[in-house]
């Protein structure tokens, strides 16, 4: 039943070097090799092309920090710790849903990777918040606090854009922004 | 001197500290953390840093929070690649590839469960109706007919329920239905002994109202089902009618032991109302699908032979005829006499009014056969049966 998935496969050192590399077509390559792979254990577990987007995206985003951070040890092989985050995802969010029946058609070998989902998941949560305190900030508070931390512009840039006559207001504003920003994230 | 270099730097810095705003605090900790303050700035501040833990915890926390910012930042930027990358795969394409397709009959199913369940239930509905309307339910096996007489029974009933408003009406008097009338169900029956114990089918006389047996002169007599063996269809009944007098000695005995295969045989019975004779010979110790209470005969016997005589060429009863294969032409079957033998052991001494001896004397071996039937006539009766 198991369908050959085709492409040619880039070796897995080549893939974590690329991710520290900040390697575009590594990173295009990772994805495309193994999204056939997901696709199929979702799709054939009460699952559709969405959910398996959502779910490789994210396990692909868990394999990235872990390279990035530099504790990814390749033990096994990337294949197999794709597949095995896929399907933990995926069970969990079958049993949010309740679509999960009891058991799920496996395609692959896998192993446990409960500790490295409850990271992801404790920062999403952050990523959320984040999220949320931004949008309730407005603008042009928002604007200014990702244009400065985030897209690391600098002040000069700002004050322009946004018309300020000197440096000094716009830094007022800057921190006020900020200030209201961490008081939107903290009361949540 | 150090030390007291030390104080004056660390009021210095207290003193600003409560002048300090907040705004100008969040940026020395920018600063700080950016690397930008000049060497003595730096010192000045880590020791600030050191003394107050307000301060301290001000910048710890800007830290984070600064970083988690940045690193949504990055979450983002990295799913935007991550979606234009996904957006270069022709989803549908792999989809159709990957899914495991079930086979033909589980997709027709899930697509038109609803509609083949309905057409189902119509079927299943319409079969069990066809088969309870002509009766095929009540009979356990189509191949298999029991020789009972079916007599038209509405039409019968219809006349019986004239003929006893009228007699009722016209003539104030009770009378017993006429011996012309031939009842529901008719089958053979034939006696035991001269004092009017007489065998037939269970079958024949089953749900039966009353019960009248006739003999070849066209007598009938009110009989009683007094013992009955549904298991091998064996019904013993008695005549309690008046009019009845003794038979005579019945003119043939019961065979004990098994009889062998090839031997003439011969029956007498009353299919469609009229007395008929028929001969063959014994086909198979064992009956309808290997049945071992039953022989299989090649006797050509018709609805309403049930519970006639089936005889050797000595007069020696071997069976009671009981019915037919269908879909066999000539295969009939008979109910072993040993097992009619039993029956007649096994019933209650209560049941008998009068004392059942049967006979033991065989008085139609040697004779030709019409001799023999001429004898056996008086013997063999049409079993009349009465219900609603």
């Amino acid at each position: 039943m198991n369908k050959e998935l085709k492409a040619s496969a880039p070796t897995d050192s080549e893939i974590v070097l690329g991710i520290l590399n900040n390697s575009e077509i590594v990173l295009k390559k990772l994805y495309t090799t193994y999204f056939p792979m997901v696709l199929q254990l979702i799709i054939n577990n009460n699952g559709n092309e969405d959910d398996a987007k959502d779910i490789y995206q994210e396990a692909i985003i868990v394999l990235y920090n872990k390279v990035k951070s530099g504790q990814f040890e390749l033990s096994s092989k990337l294949k197999t710790y794709i597949y095995s985050v896929c399907r933990r995802l995926w069970l969990k969010r079958l049993s949010q849903l309740n679509r999960y029946g009891g058991d799920i058609r496996d395609f692959e070998e896998y192993l446990p990777v409960d500790d490295e989902i409850d990271n992801h998941s404790e920062r999403d949560i952050q990523f959320d918040k984040m999220e949320n305190a931004l949008q309730l900030l407005g603008e042009p508070c928002k604007t200014i606090m990702e244009d400065f931390y985030i897209h690391n512009r600098s002040m000069q840039d700002i004050c322009e854009r946004f018309g300020y006559t000197n440096a000094d207001n716009a830094k007022t504003q800057k921190y006020k922004c900020l200030q209201r920003l961490k008081k939107l994230f903290f009361q949540q | 001197m150090p030390a007291k270099a030390e104080k004056a730097v660390f009021s210095a810095i207290i003193r600003s500290e409560k002048e300090m705003s907040d705004n100008q605090l969040t940026e020395l900790i920018e600063r700080y953390l950016n690397d930008e303050m000049s060497h003595d700035e730096r010192i000045q501040f880590e020791l600030l840093r050191k003394n107050d833990a307000a301060v301290d915890s001000r910048v710890t926390e800007h830290k984070q929070f600064i970083g988690l910012l940045k690193q949504y930042g990055e979450r983002l930027e990295l799913q935007k690649r991550l979606d234009a990358i996904h957006n270069e795969i022709d989803v549908h394409a792999l989809k159709e590839e990957v899914t495991i397709h079930p086979a033909w009959i589980v997709q027709l199913w899930r697509h038109h469960h609803s509609k083949i369940s309905v057409a189902a239930s119509i079927a299943i509905f319409a079969i069990l109706s066809t088969l309870f309307f002509t009766g095929k339910l009540n009979s356990h096996d189509s191949r298999f007919v029991e020789l009972r007489d079916e007599v038209n029974r509405i039409k019968v009933s219809n006349d019986q329920l004239k003929k006893t408003v009228n007699t009722s009406l016209i003539v104030a008097k009770p009378s017993k239905p006429k011996p012309s009338n031939p009842g529901n169900f008719r089958g053979t029956g034939f006696a035991l002994s001269s004092n009017g114990y007489i065998v037939t089918n269970y079958h024949v006389i089953k749900d039966a109202d009353s019960v009248y047996v006739q003999n070849a002169m066209g007598e009938s007599f009110h009989s009683k089902v007094i013992y009955t063996e549904p298991q091998n269809d064996i019904a013993i009944l008695e005549i309690n009618d008046s009019t009845f007098k003794n038979l005579g000695a019945v003119p043939y005995n019961f065979k004990k032991s098994s009889s062998d295969l090839g031997e003439n045989v011969f029956t007498f019975g009353y299919p469609g109302g009229e007395v008929v004779f028929g001969q063959g010979t014994l086909a198979s110790a064992n009956g309808y699908q290997g049945d071992t209470t039953e022989y299989q005969v090649s006797v050509p016997v018709n609805p309403g032979n049930s519970g006639g005589p089936l005889l050797d060429d000595k007069g020696n009863v071997i069976g009671i005829i009981n019915g037919k294969q269908t879909q066999v032409a000539g295969a009939a079957f008979a109910v072993k006499s040993s097992y009619l033998l039993k029956a007649i052991q096994n019933i209650p001494s209560d049941s008998l009014s009068k004392a059942l001896i049967l006979n033991s004397k065989n008085t139609l071996a040697g004779l030709s056969r019409p001799q023999q039937l001429k004898k056996l006539k008086n013997y063999v009766f049409m079993v009349k049966v009465y219900n609603q």
